[in-house]
């Protein structure tokens, strides 16, 4: 039994069943948001691999085809977790719906992961085994698998916007023109922050690069969501998801100025520039997780916005008729 | 393609609904209308669905909203009736003792200390009031309401009951984002969860407007009002229905549902009850009308219902535009990426 805090949420201004929430508190716990950072992750280094193979980058493709693997067993495991039944996760692969964002979701990892695992496998091969013929073969194949996981991070750097919005989490719901955008902005910067952190910097241009646009990317439609939000706007500023998004601002912006001044120079300065991207887009991750559940909690985020709608309907009624 | 096959799903004529999930002669779509006018708040539905379905106990906590210790839909209370103090007449009854703002005013901060802001409800007891005060559930007691402040403290007094249960919506988000296909359309045009199938992923739990589904904590998967599936096989009438001593609650054909809830409505409004409205009735709202008809007395928002909720997977087509648009521009900033870099390094 929990203690109650001393400042509680103020009287809801709609009428409401003793106050009660109107729609379900999601069950998912931590590592939804952990996921959406891993998944993010995995996507823009996969890119940035790819294209560093393309361009023969050998280290930062070396260490972003790593990332990439890591982050997505990381996010396997990480969804696997969170379901109430974990031996019955490959019912999920049963069917394909469109109207299912977490079953697009499931189709669009299963088309990324093995490519992604290939050209890891391939990377984690010995140096004296790399002349052999099964090794070039795999060579050959991981590299075509590679581009074509590369081919598909796009969606999964961003179809995790879709998941959340397309639920009735009054939080979620309502952001789904920007969320996207800012997903998309922040796989890009964990990722070119991942490949500054683990690459040199004479190799690392493209994944500063990269990380520059994200965050930029990221900040300006985190600032336009914001500024479009209706009653919302409480649950994105207040309490742990309103300190963890203001975090994720300065953080990304920090790391975005040390990205442009700092990384090119200095081996040190890309690595901290780097780890501020990185945990920019994880706070940014769980900022925007909490600020949903947190709307589900008090009817009035559910029940204001469907007065106003039915208000406005009735408006147009009695304009026309 | 995503967005052609949600606008094909949504446009589905309602009453085409089992046909157009595949069923070649399904039966007419059934389904309930719960008059809350004559509810006596007896939980006999509670009970009943809880013997028939087997439905796991969830403890006994006395809630403090007058005589609800249910508290709201969930995986193991599959009819929930809510009980509503207000102070206004109700009839040719006399006056009375309201207390919905006094206990309100109690039960809401701890709400939202609540685990899940009280999702929970009834499984968990609220946590006490800040100093550890303890609520005064003002029962039993051996004197009269009032007794102690005089009859000059009554006012107006009027009591709702309604038995919620799941909306049975024609577009329901629940079975839209199943990514397992364990939610599934029955041939009797209600929603069903098939329990050797889900994996309790949850995705249901946000995708449902009403707050209805819910994830068990004891199995790990989702649980929801079958409409006593199993009894319609049988051409029985489903639990809750067969147990109301009042026919508050009303099971049939949906046609005729609606019909009756038509007369019911136009009888009340003759007779004056002029606050009546039905909920769910309209193929047009926002989750094409509820298989589960309702007569309320006040607006669905004082019995814990969304006044017009809208099916998540009508934003689908818009939100898979944006996020288009967003994996396009994450494409371009990786190729852009690349193109500055080896510029840059051009001596």
């Amino acid at each position: 039994m929990s203690e109650l805090p001393e400042n509680a949420a103020p009287p809801a201004e709609a009428r409401s069943y003793y106050g009660r929430p109107v729609i379900k508190a999601p069950v998912w716990e931590w590592p939804v948001p952990a996921y959406l950072f891993t998944g993010g992750l995995a996507a823009g280094t996969a890119v940035l691999a790819a294209g560093a193979d393309v361009v023969g980058a050998g280290r930062l493709r070396r260490a972003c085809w790593l990332g990439s693997f890591g982050a997505l067993l990381s996010s396997i495991v990480l969804l696997v977790a969170d379901l109430g039944r974990p031996e019955r996760f490959h019912h999920m692969l049963r069917v394909a719906k469109p109207t299912s964002p977490m079953s697009m979701g499931t189709w669009l990892l299963t088309a990324f992961g093995p490519g992604v695992a290939a050209a890891a496998i391939w990377e984690l091969l010995p140096e004296r085994w790399r002349s052999s013929w099964p090794a070039r073969l795999l060579r050959t194949v991981s590299r075509g698998v590679g581009l074509a996981s590369a081919a598909t991070a796009p969606g999964v750097a961003t179809y995790t916007a879709a998941l959340l919005s397309q639920t009735a989490v009054p939080g979620w719901q309502e952001v789904r023109e920007e969320l996207p955008f800012v997903f998309a902005g922040s796989a890009a910067a964990s990722g070119g922050g991942f490949g500054m952190v683990a690459a040199p910097p004479s190799e690392a241009g493209p994944a500063r690069a990269f990380a520059a646009i994200g965050a930029a990317g990221e900040l300006v439609a985190s600032q336009v969501m914001e500024r479009r939000m209706g009653l919302i706007r409480e649950v994105y500023h207040h309490g742990a998801a309103g300190r963890r998004r203001r975090g994720a601002d300065l953080l990304t912006a920090a790391g975005l100025a040390g990205t442009v001044l700092a990384a090119p120079r200095s081996r040190i300065g890309a690595a901290v520039s780097g780890i501020a991207l990185l945990a920019g887009s994880a706070l940014q991750r769980f900022g925007v997780f909490e600020a949903g559940v947190e709307s589900t909690k008090d009817p009035r985020y559910v029940v204001v916005p469907q007065r106003q709608a039915l208000e406005a309907a009735g408006r147009d009624r009695a304009v026309s008729g | 393609m995503t967005s052609d096959a949600v606008t094909r799903e949504l446009a589905e004529p309602p009453d085409a609904l089992a046909r157009a999930n595949g069923y070649d002669e399904p039966p007419p779509r059934v389904g309930f209308f719960t008059d809350t006018s004559v509810c006596i708040g007896c939980k006999a539905c509670e009970v009943a669905c809880k013997e028939w379905n087997d439905v796991p106990d969830d403890g006994l906590d006395l809630l403090g909203m007058s005589f609800d210790n249910t508290g709201m839909l969930g995986a193991n209370s599959w009819r929930h009736v809510a009980f509503v103090e207000q102070r206004r007449p109700a009839g040719q009854q006399g006056d009375g003792w309201a207390l919905l703002d006094e206990m309100t005013a109690e039960v809401e901060p701890r709400l939202r200390a609540a685990p899940r802001g009280g999702s929970e409800l009834g499984t968990t007891p609220l946590p006490t009031a800040p100093g550890g005060a303890v609520q005064d559930l003002g029962m039993p007691t051996f004197t009269r309401p009032g007794d102690g402040t005089g009859a000059e403290t009554r006012t107006d007094f009027r009591w709702l009951m309604e038995s919620d249960v799941c909306k049975h919506c024609t577009h329901a988000g629940c079975l839209d984002v199943c990514p397992t296909g364990a939610l599934f359309r029955t041939e009797f045009g209600t929603v069903v969860v098939q329990q050797d199938i889900c994996n309790g992923c949850g995705y249901c739990v946000s995708g449902c407007p009403y707050g209805v589904i819910d994830r068990s904590p004891l199995d790990g998967r989702a649980h929801k009002c079958t409409l006593c599936y199993d009894r319609l096989h049988d051409g029985l009438t489903p639990a809750c229905a067969k147990a109301c001593p009042t026919e508050s609650i009303q099971f049939g054909d949906l046609d005729e549902l609606r019909e009756r809830a038509d007369r019911r409505l136009a009888d009340l409004h003759q007779q004056g009850v002029e606050e009546a409205q039905l909920y769910g009735r309209d193929p047009g709202d926002g989750v094409g009308g509820h298989g589960s008809l309702f007569l309320l007395l006040d607006d669905p928002e004082v019995y814990g219902m969304p006044p017009a909720p809208v099916v998540p997977t009508r934003y689908a087509p818009q939100i898979w535009r944006r996020v288009g648009a967003a994996a396009g521009a994450f494409a371009l900033a990786a190729i852009g990426a690349f193109v500055s870099a080896a510029v840059g390094n051009r001596p």
